[in-house]
């Protein structure tokens, strides 16, 4: 005789992630980053086995949200932090979780450089635009004409620059093995980008050396867009500066 | 064991491998690169860590990652290195992890020169790092006494969980002498219970420096004055020339401290009544014994390399109970024994009691 269960769980909180209220604004999506983060680790079965190292920016306490044991580092030294971790505990999964601000403003030379060393880490990078944690002042991924608290009149790419690509600049590297941009905008691409995370810790796993998923990322708070639109707004403004793509992928 | 003829940074090195330091991460600079060099070779042979960083930024926040599992670690550079230091430092302070550090003082400021100095003391004894912290800051005078201080500085940082400093001119780090290193010390097997590691089988631990709200924080920094209490009362080490009958103590660390004990010996032939106190722990600073010396002598003279750092502190323990004069010369220039020998006769004359200047022109 079969029985039939009367329930069958579909959905559940990963292990890896801690069962508190996150501090993050409605509609942000570092949030979204977070538990496909803890399913990847779930699935990898490395939860206890793995070392986070947490940035400077709104996800300063991201350490409070993941169940493994955590590192917070000082403002974009991330990279270099999880290299000192990883060279004495090469066994350990080591990843980092940095902003825009951290890793591509103040932390360039040492994302590059464990990019170059081809450091065997993982790096979930979060391009919101903006730096989210002090007040949404201007980025350096910032978009030409975006108004931030800092560029009021919008970016003036004469005086402040351009956007900077992170993974096309990564992918120059010959330390680097698995350089993908995905977004978060839809289920479909929130799909995507798990599946990227995913090869980028299995890459860590396989000794295959550095990693790195840029994930375009909403900020509604400090783009004073509303949740909704705000990924919209994801789509129709970064996506065609910040193209969805692999851009290094090293079968080894 | 056997003496041999060792170069002070690489005495500094090898003292730290066979202190069981598990990672070393630098960047090179006059007059300190021997150490990273030596560092490049030995660590790989045993199957340690070694990493060039791209920068001492880096390099410290390599530092802070890898002390964070409790393992040793270490890095090392000279002055505007260790300028570029000052914020990992203080971040190693505020998560209580033991991490060494070692600067080979070169003349500043700015790019300065390569030449030997200690203008550093302000930097690693009054904390450029943001925040309320001190480091331990070991100042060795020979090679033989810069291997012991390495190895006291591990066993420090590790017993205190803080930042333990050894502190040297240029002149120390680059000199050949004979010296002996210590046996291979065995490698700790098991993390200390606050590092991370991986949580297995445990709750997760968070190696942090952030304390959001005011009261925690407040609450952490009680905890850390009062460790640093302890290390003060526990942790200090000078060593003396000549006190015994001293009315005239010199006070000065490191190469000013050698020529000042050339000139103490000097003055002593003379007839002068001078000894030395060199102090060997920088912070915690031998205040108590050098307010006792105040109690009976007739002055202070300070010789530094520089314009005059560590005497704050000598002024603090003497307390206006006597005159502290200072001798010091700047740019990498290294004092001789003569111009401090001139110094000591001055300072002599001048604090010479009244019955006693009588007997003299008498
Ligand atoms: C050395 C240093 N400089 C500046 C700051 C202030 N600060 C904190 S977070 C931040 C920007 C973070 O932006 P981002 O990395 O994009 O992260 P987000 O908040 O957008 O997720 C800045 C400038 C700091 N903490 N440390
Ligand atoms: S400020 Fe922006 S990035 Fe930070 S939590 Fe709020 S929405 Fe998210
Ligand atoms: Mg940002």
């Amino acid at each position: 005789m079969t029985t039939t269960p009367v329930e069958q769980l579909v959905y559940q909180r990963p292990a890896a992630l801690s069962e508190v209220h996150t501090h993050y604004c409605p509609g942000c999506t570092h949030g979204v980053a977070h538990r496909l983060v803890a399913e990847v680790i779930d699935e990898l079965g490395i939860r206890e086995n793995t070392i986070g190292v947490a940035p400077v920016g709104c996800s300063v306490f991201c350490y409070n949200y993941f169940e493994v044991d955590f590192v917070e580092a000082a403002h974009g030294r991330a990279p270099a932090m999880a290299t000192g971790i990883k060279r004495v505990l090469p066994d350990r999964v080591v990843f980092t979780y940095q902003g825009d601000g951290d890793l591509a403003s103040i932390g360039l030379a040492e994302i590059m450089h464990a990019a170059l060393r081809g450091e065997n880490l993982t790096v979930i990078f979060i391009n919101n635009a903006i730096y989210g944690m002090t007040g949404g002042q201007m980025a350096p991924t910032t978009l030409p004409g975006m108004k931030t608290t800092s560029s009021p009149m919008g970016r003036d790419v004469e005086t402040s620059g351009f956007p900077i690509r992170i993974c096309e600049l990564l992918a120059t590297m010959d330390g680097a093995t698995y350089i993908a941009r995905r977004s978060l905008h839809n289920p479909t691409e929130i799909r995507k980008a798990k599946k990227a995370i995913k090869q980028a810790f299995e890459n860590q796993l396989h000794g295959h050396g550095f990693s790195l998923v840029e994930l375009l990322s909403s900020c509604p708070t400090n783009w004073d867009i509303p949740p909704a639109e705000a990924l919209k707004w994801i789509e129709a403004q970064m996506v065609p500066v910040y193209p969805l793509d692999d851009f290094k992928s090293v079968k080894k | 064991m056997t003496k041999e003829l060792l170069k002070g940074n690489v005495a500094i090195a090898e003292a730290a491998v066979r202190a069981g330091v598990e990672a070393y991460f630098g960047y090179p600079i006059t007059p300190q690169t021997e150490l990273l060099e030596h560092m490049s070779k030995r660590m790989p042979e045993l199957g340690r860590a070694f990493v060039q960083a791209e920068s001492e930024v880096a390099a410290i926040n390599m530092v802070y990652g890898a002390a964070s599992t409790g393992k040793r670690v270490m890095t090392s550079s000279s002055s505007p290195g260790v300028s570029l230091m000052q914020e990992g430092l203080s971040y190693i302070a505020g998560s209580e992890v033991p991490s060494v550090i070692v600067d080979v003082m070169r003349g500043g400021p700015g790019l300065g020169n390569i030449a030997p100095s200690q203008s550093d003391y302000f930097q690693m004894v009054k904390m450029a790092g943001h925040g309320d912290y001190k480091q331990i800051v070991l100042a060795p005078a020979t090679v033989q006494e810069a291997i012991d201080l390495t190895l006291l500085a591990f066993d420090l940082a590790e017993k205190y969980r803080t930042i333990a400093t050894v502190l040297l001119d240029g002149n120390i780090g680059q000199l050949m002498e004979p010296a002996e290193l210590p046996p291979m010390r065995e490698l700790r097997q098991t993390p200390p219970d606050w590092a991370v590691s991986g949580a297995k089988g445990r709750k997760k631990n968070i190696i942090s420096s952030i304390h959001l709200q005011p009261e925690e924080l407040e609450t952490f920094n009680h905890k850390l004055q009062a460790k640093l209490k302890l290390i003060a009362a526990n942790e200090v080490r000078y060593k003396e020339y000549m006190i015994e009958g001293a009315e005239l103590i010199v006070v000065g660390f490191g190469t000013a401290g050698r020529v000042a004990q050339t000139a103490v010996k000097l003055a002593r032939a003379q007839g002068i009544p001078v000894g030395l106190l060199r102090p060997i722990t920088l912070w915690p600073f031998p205040e108590e014994r050098l307010s006792q010396l105040a109690d009976e002598a007739r002055g202070f003279l300070v010789v530094e390399m520089n314009a005059g750092q560590m005497i704050d502190d000598v002024k603090i323990a003497v307390a206006g109970q006597c005159p502290v004069e200072f001798y010091g010369r700047t740019g990498g220039v290294v004092p001789l024994p003569d111009e401090v020998l001139a110094t000591i006769a001055k300072l002599d004359q001048a604090t010479l009691p009244a019955n006693r200047v009588a007997a003299l022109n008498g």
